[in-house]
């Protein structure tokens, strides 16, 4: 008989009861909870103060148990400096898909790190603007067909890829950028440690830290979520640097 | 005890009116003719406590006072119209989760690039909303160095009162004048509520300020909710100063440095035996329509001075109901009248040259 009960398993208290809205095989839901269990770990929940951009992203500030603040779109960065800069004491944290930060806002992600703000921003990449109904992003893949790429992305006039966190990596003040995925419990794992750390660096006030997170939208992807998972495998990783792509000495030593 | 009194440019008052509110933040981008503010502050604030961002634009400078604001402490921004356009969104989004922020518009003339010259021609914009969306800023128009110092301290005042973005609408004219400022300290101000803060949710429930409205009905609700907020500033909040309105039978109405300009341009008339007044608006929103009221049955007419084509005339036209003749004379492109010119107009236009003494 087991008289000792151990919580196992369950709901983070970094998560309000709202159940999640996003669509089937959206991989948001997942990359929100690792967030929520971070929060939860490193009992900060009530010490951190989340930016949400306009997007599916933007739906964060209903479900994350912290306090929030509703950015424009593009802005979360510049709104979560305006916060950290006055109460340098709060955890801050930016939720942003990849239209946020690599298209209309990436001026404030350029200089966000180049300043060594110290914040954490995450990009969930799905290659696509998923709220507004599956039009090209800047990260959206050669020849893939979107509502305004029908005949597929041509890079020669569209652009090819933006690579965020390559670019941020070159910045001196970001000394944390790593880039990793969910489509798998291995990746999933991975995931965490390095969303965890990018927390850590920001308690440590070490400078500007940035995860970009590979995601789906079978929706607008126009498939199954199962061959989203294989899709994001099979043509995002491999144009996406993945791994940690700047650890700082400092940062190692966390 | 004894005022202390300092000779500084106008962009310099304001800085140390924001330092002497209690403002510890801002966060601004570089634009002539409004630089001296982020440059005082830069200069000051290592030593009296604040931080500063020269952000990468107008754009991420308006949406960090934004984040600022959020938690509860003093924060302003300067520029001028081209950076006040870029602001735009951000200004509307900060009216829509209704944050207190002081923006400073030092104006240029436009549009476009424009020039450096003293200029109205942001009148529209600042009164209106200027951004999307169907909200109001409070508009401060000073005329002088005190003023640009007394009304940056009202500024912040007025935008904890009533938890709303204002504007202090100046122009390069008094930005690069120097003269000297009585430095009045401040009473304390009192406590406004606090409850809406995001600063953690340690020991309460998290907060959300946010301003997506997901369904038409809370869409309509807090449209309703902020149009009662505007009512009730036009309502308490009108201000404006009256020169020789007592028996005036001609009206100027002037803000900022035409404002200045058009008390000369009184007194010249008044020795001419010409009965002429000025209505010299202080709030541009809410505009001053409580002064015209008492003066209107024994006015012959009334002119503008304005530094645009004729902007705030639409609001002196509403304030007297079309009840008597109003016009314009206006100077642009960063021209000023002298106080002759807008009496000789005066004159002409209601054909006064008779009654000179």
């Amino acid at each position: 008989m087991c008289t000792d009960m151990q919580r196992i398993a369950g709901r983070s208290a970094g998560l309000t009861d709202v159940p999640f809205t996003f669509c089937p095989g959206c991989t948001h839901g997942t990359i929100m909870r690792l967030i929520a269990e971070i929060l939860e770990e490193l009992e900060i929940i009530d010490n951190t103060i989340g930016i949400s951009p306009v997007g599916c992203a933007g739906f964060s500030q209903d479900f994350f148990n912290c306090d929030f603040i509703g950015a424009a779109h593009g802005r979360a960065q510049a709104v979560g400096i305006g916060v950290k800069r006055s109460l340098p004491d709060r955890m801050v944290f930016t939720y942003q898909g990849d239209g946020d930060i690599a298209a209309i806002g990436t001026q404030h992600a350029i200089h966000s790190a180049a300043r060594g703000e110290n914040i954490t921003s995450i990009m969930v990449n799905n290659a696509i603007f998923g709220m507004t109904g599956g039009q090209m992003a800047p990260t959206t893949l050669d020849g893939m067909k979107t509502a305004t790429s029908p005949y597929g992305k041509n890079t020669g006039t569209d652009g090819m890829p933006i690579d965020m966190p390559k670019i941020l990596a070159t910045l001196n003040g970001a000394v944390y950028v790593a880039a990793v995925s969910v489509d798998s419990p291995k990746e999933i794992a991975n995931a965490k440690k390095c969303i965890k750390k990018a927390f850590k660096v920001q308690m440590a006030g070490l400078g500007f830290a940035f995860v970009s997170v590979l995601s789906t939208c079978p929706t607008n992807w126009g498939i199954s979520p199962v061959e989203s998972l294989s899709w994001l495998r099979e043509n995002m990783m491999p144009i996406y640097e993945m791994g940690e792509l700047k650890v700082t000495e400092e940062v190692a030593k966390l | 005890m004894e005022l202390e009194r300092i000779l500084l440019k106008g962009n310099q008052i304001i800085g140390e009116a924001a330092i002497r509110s209690g403002c510890k933040l801002f966060f601004g981008y570089p634009i002539t003719p409004s630089t001296e503010v982020v440059e005082y502050l830069s200069a000051q604030f290592p030593k009296r406590g604040g931080d500063m961002v020269q952000a990468e634009d107008e754009i991420g400078a308006i949406n960090m006072c934004y984040g600022a604001a959020c938690t509860g402490n003093r924060v302003m921004t300067a520029s001028s119209s081209p950076g006040v356009s870029l602001k735009q969104e951000g200004i509307s989004y900060a009216a829509a989760v209704e944050l207190p922020m002081v923006i400073v518009n030092v104006n240029r003339c436009g549009p476009g690039l424009g020039g450096l010259g003293p200029a109205q021609s942001d009148y529209y914009q600042s009164t209106r909303g200027g951004g999307h969306g169907d909200y109001r800023t409070i508009v401060l128009a000073p005329s002088k160095a005190q003023e640009l110092y007394d009304f940056t301290m009202d500024a912040f005042d007025l935008a904890d009162k009533h938890r709303n973005p204002v504007i202090l609408h100046t122009d390069g004219f008094l930005g690069q004048t120097m003269e000297p400022v009585w430095l009045k300290e401040r009473p304390e101000a009192p406590e406004y509520d606090r409850s809406w803060i995001v600063d953690g949710a340690k020991g309460r429930e998290k907060r959300v300020l946010a301003s997506y409205s997901l369904t038409n009905e809370i869409g309509e609700a807090n449209n309703l909710k902020w149009e009662a907020k505007y009512k009730h500033i036009e309502e308490t909040e009108q201000r404006w100063e009256e020169f020789h309105t007592e028996d005036a039978e001609y009206l100027l109405v002037s803000y900022g440095t035409t404002g200045r300009i058009c008390k000369s341009t009184v007194l010249n008339a008044r020795k001419r035996g010409i009965k002429l007044g000025l209505i010299r608006p202080i709030t541009l929103w809410p505009f001053p329509k409580k002064a015209f009221a008492p003066l209107i049955d024994n006015l012959k007419g009334i002119v503008t001075v304005e530094l645009n084509t004729g902007q705030m005339i639409e609001d002196v036209q509403l304030a007297v109901q079309c009840k008597k003749p109003v016009y314009l004379f206006r100077r642009q492109g960063g021209m000023l009248p002298t106080e002759h010119e807008i009496l000789d107009d005066l004159m002409s236009k209601f054909d006064l040259t008779n009654e000179e003494a």
